[in-house]
């Protein structure tokens, strides 16, 4: 009889097939993106939706939140909550300013990092040796960093500067664009020719005006991938997230590997913050100037399901939505609100094919209300647009959260017994 | 004895070694400690320094209380920075909006914050038991949603009213003020300061000596156990969230019906995060929450007087960053530190350990 009743507990749940790799699955999700933006901006008619403009500051705009989110990353596959970014930022905002207005864009990067692993560092000596509660450690780092930074820019930059709250001018990078193909498809995009002219649009806004950065952040982006999971490093750090104690005993030193993580993942951060103070829409360094990015990262990352595609996924999600609104204000941002009512009846038709009823109606309510949203309104409060990211992470949150995993073992204080 | 010595010694470590830490980062940035720490001390005899000092420990109270509720449950609500701005705004709108007899407006006021911020907390808490969404991560996206929504709402065309170079909501009129104590020249005490006192009563009485703070410690300590005993931990961590929620609602009413009358561009930010330091520091204990929010008060107010001795006042932050970085090790190694002293004295006792001193 009991084991009749057990029985069922005990059969492994049939594994679905994934045909479909991870990298053809991300192509499919661009190719997505781009059809849902060029539909979105015919039915509008909102050229800029995918104009060349929007998506360059889109990038630019990514490139702090995508660097922050790689940070967190780190960090979290070693088992490590890292709250602490936001700080981590800061203090990287604050040495690529420094090291930047006085020996170039190179130096600020080198100075960013290592001021972010500073805060790495001492979040890992906190959680890591002391076993503090890691989000305790994060919100004092938070606390630290934007004291220090304000601190130590009254002292050096004050003088310079006659401003405690701005660095001197920081010289930004060179740009780089692909020449003649840039033009070609800027002609493309020229001629408004549905779906082509949107493609090319949004090329063009790649390829055009790239800042060594961008490319340094793809890199990041890739290397992170393999060394994390390609590599007996990777392999034997993400263990540190997952199992640290299965970890230990098959002799990988876990406190080694939890510092590295987190030094590593202050360094990210800490570009990141370069990456604000050498966007060239800015001077220099300004208090204030992270304003929650470092949050915004690790929404990317959590929206990413801890891997770095989708944190790419994500960066470029919350980096687009920031950039439209700064270039075109919030008329155009009511597109996107128009977009998301087609991806959400999109939605809805996949779930009646799956006969998930309860779902589809949910998105169908979602749907309509977002609709009167759009047909109410003339234009998003731009007071507004700035936060859609959370609004965006909480969204995903509360429905895919069944979906996402994290690693078993993050934000839990391991002692080495 | 010991216990005492257990709780006291780590925050007076961490404070040392802060103002230790800082006093070095003043020698080398080529100021004088001393004298500074001395400008800081007599500051406080100065102008409305001292009333100043109890008005803001006041502040940080209740903030303090509405994460150390959290904190009880093992929730890290640290949303009650958003929550109190959306609260403040709120009730200051409707404060401004409506007419009702006196004492009675600053009661609805009061309330209306209070429900406010529950109904903003309530969004994670349905959140974290429905969903499974970590809590952490919710509440830092409502505090960002928490700015936009303020910000949207005092705009001139919503609610707000533009007056020079500022935006505000409509004046509270006089009937919504809470009367202070006025000390003449050296400012007023706000009077709600004493709703931060008697809520600090309630917190002790309702965590003590109810069986709801009971059962709230229980979940917390361990929920599966609490569950075995009859606790919903689901219940709890919604009641606990909603509770927080509304004490972190009412973290701006002291400043804003008994001063400002409005909310307006200048609103404190950040107070939500000097509360949660401020609860680590006291342990979620009233009594050290009152201290911990005196010395934070302390260093905000007093850090004023740094700059007429030449030294930026930044410093007193970086001093609050590391007092709490350093409490909460400090408290840790005194934890690990009891620990193994217990597990020596109970192997002696059992005599499973060769005894060390002359015990046997």
């Amino acid at each position: 009889m009991t084991a009749l009743a057990e029985a069922p507990l005990t059969v492994v749940p049939p594994q679905r097939k994934r045909k479909i790799p991870g990298w053809a699955l991300g192509m499919i999700g661009v190719a997505g993106a781009i059809a849902l933006l060029s539909t979105t901006s015919y039915l509008t008619g909102v050229p800029q939706l995918t104009s060349t403009g929007t998506i360059q500051t889109a990038v630019r705009l990514a490139l702090p939140i995508l660097l922050a989110g790689l940070g967190g990353l780190w960090a979290e596959r070693a088992g490590v909550v890292n709250i602490g970014l936001e700080g981590m930022m800061i203090m990287g905002t604050w040495g690529a300013a420094w090291a930047g207005y006085q020996w170039g864009p190179w130096a600020a990067l080198i100075a960013a990092a290592v001021f972010g692993a500073l805060g790495g560092l001492l979040h890992a000596i906190a959680t890591v040796t002391f076993g503090v509660n890691h989000i305790v450690s994060g919100v004092a780092i938070n606390l630290l960093g934007a004291g220090l930074t304000k601190y130590l820019s009254t002292l050096l930059f004050f003088p310079i500067s006659h401003n405690p709250r701005e660095s001197p001018a920081v010289p930004k990078f060179d740009t780089y664009s692909a020449g003649g193909l840039s033009d070609w498809l800027g002609s493309l995009e020229a001629d408004q020719r549905v779906g082509i002219s949107d493609v090319a649009g949004i090329l063009r806004g790649l390829v055009t005006g790239v800042s060594p950065l961008t490319m340094l952040a793809v890199v990041f982006v890739v290397g992170s991938y393999l060394v994390l999971w390609r590599t007996r490093f990777g392999l034997r750090l993400r263990s540190c997230g997952e199992n640290p104690t299965a970890a230990e005993s098959l002799g990988v030193n876990v406190y080694l590997y939890k510092y590295a993580a987190v030094v590593m993942s202050g360094a990210l951060a800490g570009v990141g913050g370069a990456a604000l103070v050498l966007n060239p829409g800015n001077p220099g360094y300004l208090e204030g100037q992270t304003n929650g990015r470092g949050f915004i990262g690790l929404a990317a990352m959590i929206f990413g399901n801890w891997r770095p595609g989708g944190l790419l996924g994500g960066a470029a999600l919350f980096g687009y939505a920031d950039g439209l609104q700064l270039r075109s204000g919030g008329k155009t941002f009511l597109a996107l609100i128009y977009g998301a009512v087609l991806l959400l009846a999109v939605l809805v038709v996949w779930q009646l094919v799956r006969r998930r009823w309860f779902a589809a109606a949910t998105g169908i309510v979602a749907a309509g209300l977002l609709y009167g949203v759009y047909y109410s309104v003339d234009e998003v409060p731009s007071e507004l647009t700035a936060y859609a990211p959370h609004l965006v992470t909480l969204v995903v949150l509360a429905v895919a959260s069944q979906r996402l995993r994290m690693p078993a073992a993050d934000g839990v204080v391991y002692r080495r017994g | 004895m010991g216990k005492l010595r257990g709780n006291l010694l780590p925050p007076a470590l961490a404070i040392l070694f802060s103002a230790l830490l800082c006093g070095i980062a003043l020698v080398v940035s080529g100021a004088n400690p001393l004298r500074a720490f001395g400008a800081m001390v007599s500051q406080v005899g100065e102008g409305t320094t001292a009333v100043d000092i109890v008005n803001s420990t006041g502040v940080y109270y209740i903030a303090a209380l509405a994460v150390a509720i959290g904190f009880q449950m093992n929730l890290f609500n640290i949303g009650v920075e958003g929550q109190y701005r959306v609260a403040a705004v709120v009730a200051a709108v409707f404060g401004g909006s409506v007419a009702l007899p006196p004492g009675i407006h600053a009661l609805a006021i009061i309330l209306v914050a209070a429900v406010t911020g529950a109904l903003w907390a309530a969004i994670p808490a349905i959140l974290k038991v429905t969903r499974g969404v970590n809590e952490v991560i919710s509440t830092i996206m409502m505090n960002g949603l928490a700015l936009g929504l303020a910000a949207y709402l005092i705009r001139a065309d919503v609610f707000g009213e533009l007056r020079g170079n500022n935006i505000r909501t409509p004046e509270i009129p006089s009937s919504g003020w809470v009367p202070g104590i006025p000390l003449g020249s050296s400012g007023t005490v706000f009077g709600l300061v004493f709703l931060a006192a008697a809520l600090g009563i309630g917190y002790w009485v309702m965590m003590n000596r109810t069986r709801f703070g009971f059962e709230l410690r229980a979940s917390g300590e361990s929920s599966t156990a609490a569950a075995a005993g009859g606790v919903s931990a689901k219940k709890m961590i919604l009641v606990a969230m909603l509770l927080s929620g509304a004490i972190a609602g009412l973290v701006s009413m002291p400043e804003i019906l008994g001063r400002d009358h409005t909310y307006n561009l200048n609103f404190p930010a950040g107070i939500g995060f000097s509360g949660i330091a401020v609860a680590l520091l006291g342990r979620n204990h009233p009594g050290g929450i009152a201290l911990g929010a005196l010395l934070w008060a302390f260093l905000d107010k007093s850090g004023l007087a740094l700059d007429n001795v030449g030294v930026s006042r930044e410093i007193v932050t970086i001093m609050q960053g590391a007092i709490v970085l350093s409490v909460v090790v400090a408290y840790e190694v005194v934890r690990r530190y009891e620990l193994a002293a217990e597990q020596r004295r109970v192997g002696r006792q059992l005599g499973t350990v060769e005894p060390v001193g002359g015990a046997a």
